[in-house]
């Protein structure tokens, strides 16, 4: 079985869908000739074509507004943001116009589509690359999120997400782009969009995590082990639909749960999932449920280490918990 | 500042001349016609229904039977020119006074009451205000009211046609104040480099709610935007559906034949207010409203049909007592339908299938009504 880091992964996904079904197209900034920034569609136009692999002019809401416009026809666009950070001139078409079109049309109008962007910190981006905006997005009817944290889920997830009815975005943690690596099966991988992953297991404490604090947390729980505690860590991969039904089975049984994410605590997706925990499993905790995030700021340049939920900050979350 | 202008001497005027077929007295040079008499008194017909459900939506409005209502008064030749020349497979992506669009490509006119009324007989489940419909099976796409965002939708449908060797071509409209949104721009200028098949209908209709179309942009035409694109440009005078007719067949048989889009303003202007909501004397005057009243797209067709002698006035008039008979008819239909969808309408279509969310809210809104009725109805 081929290693692959989440590059390699997504563009393997991108591959065998666009073999696979002759109605995938990839558009976006730099993606054809180039391959992408991040070189993820590297290859692509040359054996899809131009009309396949669109190299777009510079504006979001273009890219998304076409895009919307192929969908609607038939076609399964997978426009690329080429930060998380300038989606938001996008933000018209993702809210009002991709999460609506079913409903708002009774069902006579779809636009399935899969918008593609890397996401988050650690990489001296400053706050115009370094954002994790998916609350945003979760927080809109209509749109389905996804994040993974690894190369075999990128791909698996990647290719569901194509195949899904609905629109997904489809955050890339590119912090740990190149840095995660792992096999991945050679052909088609699909892993299912709404299930999160147990990927370790524990009796003391839940973490739950996604995308590249998933490799912040299992280090935490790592480091938790050596001082005897036993820390479940959860790789929640979706976050729309939300597996609701792992994160309670894991609380009821810890009691506890720390809850990481990059973006700024305060209406963050770990406020939602607090509020779950605390409605759905009230007599069962021993602590309250506690945010490991970044900061109430726009996001640092100079202090990321510091901004960035890390493995010592989630470590002492997890030590205060359990003593509480 | 002169609203109606006689004499266009400005450069870009010059440029981009305002073509016009019907003159004044309603004749017409031959070679400029392109419409099929029978087509002419149909389409004759479309408008006069047109301005027969708007003026007769806006009193339901008034009598509190509908929420809201905007229409296409005066503008009827704008829509209905550029929706009857374009092809039955071109798809249509409108703005929200376009209605007569919907009808045309077939959506019954009590569907359409039913949408307003946003009663147990609306296609769209209750989901949209009024005025916001959908009707696929006529590719007439959903709208929605953020301005200009259907722009570079047209061009992406268009695109994918393209692609998958169809030949089709979208058309949108919008309106001049659509010409300073962002997604105006994206939408030409995505156009222009990939020479996407999509015509771009401004309905330049002088006003957008309050602001005078030279408070949009300082641009002498909105045609001459196109340049700046690198596409076509026309100006038709809108109020003369002869003149929109052909520009959209000359504009559909260049982006049919792979020559790249048209950006086509027909200039028109919106008698009455925006919408329902505003009242026009608050910031225009009754001589501009007025003199536009005497270029009444309709009155146009009409003078061109009697000097064509195609129709008499009583048969003029026989289309008016017609129209608002089937508007009648339609909305004691469309009343009779149960005021509301189902409540679980309100949970669906927000995806393929719900999420436990839309499960769980259903099940405690079901839950909230039994104990309190009031929750459906507060008042």
């Amino acid at each position: 079985m081929p290693t692959m880091n989440i590059i390699q992964a997504v563009n393997d996904a991108l591959r065998l869908e666009m073999r696979r079904d002759r109605d995938v197209v990839v558009l976006g900034e730099d993606v054809g000739k180039f391959g992408g920034v991040f070189r993820a569609s590297q290859g692509l136009q040359e054996e899809f074509g131009k009309d396949r692999v669109i190299d777009t002019p510079l504006a979001e809401s273009g890219v998304i507004g076409t895009a919307i416009g192929m969908a609607l026809y038939g076609l399964k666009p997978v426009p690329e943001i080429q930060f998380a950070d300038f989606i938001f001139p996008a933000m018209d078409q993702i809210l009002s116009e991709v999460a609506k079109y079913r409903y708002r049309s009774g069902g006579q109008y779809t636009c399935p589509m899969v918008i593609r962007t890397p996401y988050g910190g650690g990489i001296r981006g400053g706050h115009y690359h370094s954002q994790s905006p998916e609350a945003h997005f979760i927080h809109t009817a209509g749109l389905k999120v996804v994040v993974p944290s690894n190369p075999h889920d990128a791909k698996g997830l990647l290719t569901s997400a194509i195949r899904d009815p609905d629109p997904v975005l489809f955050f890339e943690p590119k912090r740990v782009y190149r840095a995660a690596k792992g096999e991945v099966p050679e052909g088609e991988v699909l892993v299912p969009i709404g299930k999160a992953k147990v990927t370790r297991e524990g009796r003391h404490v839940t973490l739950i995590a996604w995308g590249a604090m998933w490799h912040e947390a299992d280090q935490a729980a790592r480091e938790a082990a050596a001082l005897g505690i036993e820390a479940e860590v959860l790789d929640l991969r979706s976050l729309q639909p939300l597996d609701v039904d792992a994160i309670v089975a894991s609380v009821l049984k810890t009691g506890r749960a720390v809850v990481v994410h990059e973006a700024p605590r305060t209406c963050g997706f770990g406020a939602e999932i607090a509020a779950l925990i605390q409605e759905r499993c009230f007599l069962s905790l021993e602590a309250p449920v506690t945010r490991v995030t970044g900061f109430d700021t726009p996001f640092p340049y100079t202090l990321e280490s510091e901004y960035l939920p890390r493995a010592p900050r989630i470590l002492k979350a997890i030590r205060e918990v359990v003593a509480f | 500042m002169p609203r109606v202008r006689d004499i266009e001497d400005g450069r870009w005027e010059r440029e981009f001349p305002l073509r016009s077929v019907i003159r004044d007295d309603g004749s017409a040079d031959p070679a400029d016609v392109a419409l099929p008499d029978d087509q002419a008194v149909d389409l004759f017909r479309w408008m006069v229904l047109s301005r027969e459900v708007d003026e007769r939506m806006v009193q339901l409005q008034r009598q509190g039977r509908i929420a809201f209502y905007i229409g296409a008064i005066g503008e009827e030749a704008t829509v209905l020119g550029t929706v009857a020349g374009m092809e039955q497979r071109d798809w249509l992506f409108p703005s929200y006074r376009e209605h007569a669009g919907a009808l045309f490509r077939g959506m019954p006119l009590v569907t359409f009451v039913c949408d307003l009324l946003g009663n147990a007989g609306d296609r769209m489940l209750g989901h949209q205000m009024p005025c916001h419909e959908a009707w696929a099976a006529g590719r007439f796409v959903s709208i929605s009211a953020p301005i200009a965002t259907q722009v570079p939708q047209a061009v992406g449908a268009a695109w994918a046609a393209r692609i998958r060797g169809d030949d089709m071509v979208a058309l949108t409209w919008f309106g001049e104040g659509a010409t300073s949104a962002n997604d105006f721009h994206t939408g030409a200028n995505f156009a222009g480099v990939h020479k996407i098949p999509v015509l771009m209908v401004c309905r330049n209709n002088g006003w957008a709610i309050s602001v005078p179309r030279e408070l949009q942009t300082a641009s002498e035409t909105i045609a001459q935007k196109a340049i700046a694109y690198g596409i076509h440009g026309e100006r038709v005078d809108g109020n003369d559906l002869l003149a929109v007719h052909a520009a959209t067949r000359r504009a559909r048989a260049r982006a049919s034949a792979g020559q790249g889009p048209t950006l086509l303003e027909c200039v028109t202007y919106r008698v009455e207010g925006h919408s329902t909501s505003d009242d026009p004397r608050a910031y225009r005057g009754a001589e501009e409203v007025d003199a536009w009243k005497a270029r009444d797209p309709i009155l146009r067709l009409g003078r061109y049909l009697s000097w064509k002698k195609l129709v008499s006035p009583e048969e003029v008039e026989g289309f008016r007592v017609e129209a608002r008979e089937r508007v009648r008819r339609a909305v004691e239909e469309a009343e009779a339908f149960a005021a509301k969808p189902a409540l679980e309408t309100l949970f669906e279509g927000v995806y393929a299938e719900p999420l436990w969310q839309q499960r769980e809210q259903l099940e405690e809104l079901r839950a909230a009504v039994a104990a309190d009725p009031r929750v459906a109805n507060p008042r």
